[in-house]
């Protein structure tokens, strides 16, 4: 067992790197001009670096201890592993936090734990660690706590009481799939804490709207930056179908800020019954764009799924050139006439595109020239659209229209 | 052709006031020649007129500019581009007569005062995320002391660093860039000429910890290197001390994920078995012999695939020995979410009713037929969906659990898939809507809407009338639960 802080700090923050989460966003905007404390969030999220693997580092994220008594498969800190095991004092981790936070290497903390003795131990510890750091300390930084499912509903009531964000993973899409991998966990206790959360943030601003007055900005806020969850990509059988549809399921009934999804990448000392294969990286990109078509774009997740085979997106290309290719009858689509609903739906028009065109049309009728300085993917979007001097004609239409957005074939040696 | 030259390269205060002077006296953009400190004097700059030279105009009517214009400008005076104090000059003089002109996206003014602003902002956004603060020591009443050194791609210290003294302002801090130097003190930030990197210590004891989150954090097996350069240039690398790992942790990533999908599974750890022993022992059943005990049991029923969505069930909630048991149909999104039956919409409509005839909710056990919540995905809502006739018969057997234990007198079943649940038959509410019926045991049962019905009826006239009728029907079981008669049965 590590004893030193720093080979704590390798053990259980190595353990820790498999949550994708690390956003800082959304949460109230606050700092610490006239106060004895420490720290400002400021609406937008800062990410203090980049690893190699391309993920933001905004949160010191780390375990509490890695020490587990649950066996999930697909966990690195399961029982069953012999992986080192360290523990935080909570007071080392406080202190370890501030000093990073003052040199500006972080927005704030991101605590997770393993389950030692019970869920409820654990989770008063990690409770302890975040009331600290708010009251003892007055730090004004980002919080963000993993809750443990199983744990006391008023261990949750105090997380969310100073935390800034909670989660807890939903881990797979299916119930049997948590059964198969996750014995300990339930979809069941899952949701329902998930449920907890959200009655509790819903009951925090039905308070703050029955005030007449204005709320006070003293008044304790439950989990401002609302509460995410994750789930692994390619541990189990699961389709992108069935990943979407719970997706949705979550975002709908628990009104979740984000549904991380997260490839399910090889760990040291892996579990027999897992695939060792390397992390299905695109798979895990399409289903982010599929995510935010139904979030964001319009889309229903049934037409996404519409152009997917046996419940899997198209690898190659992405999920809403996929629906465009499969629904011509949709295009080409006038940029100077069409509605903002059916633009956003364009292949290669993204938000921030459209709401640029809607401005321009509103002064002068768009001609190809001005697209070009509008949109950054032109040769993406053409075959989609019409302006006042271009028309795709049957390009629309070509049978081989997809083999223009595909790379190109890896050409074969001859031996 | 009149000439102004600006003391400082990104002072907005100094070109406002220049620029309004300019307009004042009506000088078109083409006729000024803009220079910052340091530039180069053009031939042309040696035989303009000052701006000195021109007349200050108070206008009666004041200049208006919109405040967006104001906004933007402000950010791109620190930009690099030397042509931004006569670009923003020329987009304010066409504002003049053309008021709609930041709405134009294509016009080539306005793209480039975008995207210099976007430069800025990302600039600026870079400086709050990559500045490495290192402790120079403590000050007086021990306030701990900070410094740094940063090169920011644009003239931004002024407009980046008041964030650090609302994030930090209880440390003393400087951070020194190559044009300015910031400096807070707990009371003023102030600014002085830049400094060097010498300025600032060469170390600070927490970097090495620092270094080895940053290395464990990484996932050897998603290496994904241009994401990562798109977000974090290597310009900045030189200034931040886990960089210097970065070549390193890149170089042996392909081999260590090789190392660990050839590792055979090691023998599972001993202690994983003596767990599972332990948790295995707690989880046997109990026989329920008790409405506590099924509303503990009822959270882990599988007899419907219900359960798969639904965040819990939804029990009944009452006196354990109520007159009067009200069942509906099943719990909606809101009593999901919340755990208790008939707190949503519906149930303030059942509230409404109970008000009015003078029931007391706390002495009615309510309940639903369905325990679990049914529903079907629109858009960004659950929408409630009818449960089949399967699902009410599977839950009959939790439904009568309640009534065995409870016992009520008299049962009011809102809606038919509460009667069918209770009767087992199929009813229609216009043929049997507040009779009473007998049930075994002398057990009587009352038909009547459920609430969902009066709040989707299409006219007031209607919802009047149902709702008239649920009062009704709610008084006339209240008075038969509390009848002599019956309780002798």
């Amino acid at each position: 067992m590590a004893t030193t802080l720093i080979d704590k700090l390798a053990i259980l923050s190595d353990a820790a790197k498999y949550d994708a989460s690390c956003a800082s966003s959304g949460t109230t905007n606050r700092n610490s001009l006239g106060t004895s404390g420490l720290g400002s969030t400021e609406g937008m999220g800062i990410c203090h670096a980049y690893a190699p693997d391309g993920r933001c580092i905004s949160l010191l994220k780390v375990l509490l201890t890695n020490f587990c008594i649950f066996d999930c498969r697909f966990c690195i800190n399961r029982s069953s592993s012999n992986v080192k095991r360290a523990r935080f004092t909570p007071q080392e981790l406080i202190e370890l936090t501030l000093d990073f936070y003052k040199r500006n290497y972080i927005e704030g903390l991101f605590l997770s734990s393993g389950i030692i003795r019970s869920p409820d131990y654990t989770m008063e510890q990690m409770v302890e660690v975040a009331r600290s750091l708010r009251e003892d300390h007055g730090f004004r930084g980002y919080i963000h706590l993993k809750t443990i499912a199983e744990a006391d509903p008023l261990l949750i009531e105090q997380a969310g009481l100073y935390a800034d964000r909670l989660s807890v993973n939903i881990e797979l899409p299916t119930e049997t799939g948590l059964a198969n991998f996750a014995p300990e966990k339930s979809g069941r206790t899952i949701r329902k804490t998930m449920a907890d959360v959200k009655y509790r943030i819903d009951a925090r601003k039905d308070a703050d709207k029955s005030k007449t007055a204005k709320p006070s900005n003293n008044a304790p806020r439950f989990a401002p930056a609302g509460q995410s969850t994750q789930m692994i990509v390619g541990a189990d059988k699961s389709t992108d179908a069935d990943i979407i549809k719970t997706s949705e399921t979550l975002y709908s009934g628990y009104k979740m800020r984000r549904v991380y999804y997260s490839a399910f990448s090889p760990i040291p000392d892996a579990s027999a019954d897992l695939p060792l294969i390397a992390p299905p990286l695109m798979r895990e990109h399409r289903l982010y764009q599929a995510d935010w078509l139904f979030r964001f774009y319009g889309f229903e997740t049934s037409e996404i799924m519409s152009s997917a085979t046996d419940g899997m997106l198209d690898l190659e290309i992405d999920p809403k050139l996929a629906w465009a290719l499969k629904h011509r009858e949709w295009f080409p689509v006038d940029i100077n006439t069409a509605r903002k609903e059916v633009l956003m739906r364009v292949p290669g028009l993204g938000a921030i595109g459209v709401k640029r065109i809607l401005s321009a049309r509103r002064q002068t009728r768009l001609r190809l020239d001005d697209l070009a300085k509008l949109t950054q993917s032109l040769k993406k979007v053409l075959p989609f659209v019409e302006t006042v001097d271009w028309t795709p004609g049957h390009l629309t239409d070509e049978e081989n229209l997809r083999a223009r957005f595909t790379p190109p074939p890896v050409q074969l040696e001859l031996l | 052709m009149i000439s102004v030259t600006l003391k400082d390269q990104a002072d907005f205060g100094a070109w406002k006031v220049a620029a309004r002077k300019l307009l004042l006296n009506k000088i078109a953009p083409e006729n000024v020649n803009w220079a910052a400190p340091g530039g180069m004097q053009s031939l042309f700059e040696m035989s303009a007129q000052s701006i000195d030279t021109l007349r200050d105009i108070t206008l009666t009517n004041a200049l208006t500019v919109s405040s967006s214009f104001v906004s933007i400008a402000e950010r791109v005076i620190c930009h690099r581009d030397p042509e931004r104090f006569a670009r923003l000059y020329r987009i304010l003089w066409r504002l003049q007569t053309d008021r709609q002109l930041l709405k134009q996206t294509t016009d080539n003014d306005i793209i480039w005062m975008t995207d210099c602003d976007k430069a800025i902002r990302r600039d600026r956004h870079k400086m709050h995320a990559f500045v490495r603060f290192r402790k120079v020591g403590e000050g007086r009443y021990k306030r701990e002391q900070f410094a740094a050194w940063f090169e920011p791609t644009h003239f931004i210290t002024r407009l980046a660093t008041p964030f650090f003294m609302r994030r930090f302002p209880n440390m003393d801090w400087i951070i020194v860039t190559p044009d300015c130097t910031a400096i807070w003190n707990g009371q003023d930030l102030t600014f002085a000429p830049g400094g060097t990197k010498a300025d600032v210590p060469a170390d600070d004891s927490m970097e090495k910890h620092w270094k080895v989150y940053f290395q464990s954090i990484f996932n050897p097996a998603r290496l994904k290197v241009g994401a990562m350069m798109s977000e974090m240039p290597k310009k900045y690398w030189h200034n931040m001390p886990e960089a210097a790992d970065i070549p390193k942790m890149i170089e042996t990533a392909q081999a260590r994920e090789r190392k660990m999908r050839a590792a055979a599974p090691a023998m599972p750890h001993p202690l994983a078995a003596i767990l599972k022993s332990r948790t295995a022992s707690l989880e046997n059943a109990a026989d329920i012999d008790s409405l506590s005990q099924a509303r503990n049991a009822i959270q882990t029923c599988q007899m419907c695939p219900l359960h798969c969505n639904a965040s819990q069930a939804v029990f009944g909630e009452g006196p354990a020995h109520a007159n009067l048991m009200i069942v509906g149909e099943q719990p909606g999104d809101e009593e999901d979410i919340a755990g208790r039956p008939f707190i949503g919409p519906a149930g303030k409509i059942l509230d409404e009713a109970l008000t009015a005839e003078n029931i007391d909710r706390s002495s009615v056990y309510v309940t639903n037929a369905i325990k679990h919540f049914k529903f079907k995905l629109r858009g960004k809502r659950r929408i409630h969906e009818r449960p089949n006739a399967s699902e009410i018969d599977h839950c009959r057997w939790w439904l009568k659990t309640e009534i065995n234990f409870v016992k009520p007198k008299v049962i009011v079943a809102l809606g038919t898939s509460a009667a069918k649940a209770i009767t087992g038959k199929t009813i229609k509410i216009s043929d049997c809507r507040g009779d009473i019926i007998d049930l075994s045991k002398g057990r009587k049962l009352i038909v009547t809407y459920h609430p969902a019905f009066i709040l989707r009826s299409p006219s007031p006239e209607q919802q009047d009338m149902a709702f008239k009728a649920l009062n009704l029907d709610l008084a006339r079981a209240q008075r038969l639960s509390t009848s002599e008669e019956l309780s002798q049965t």
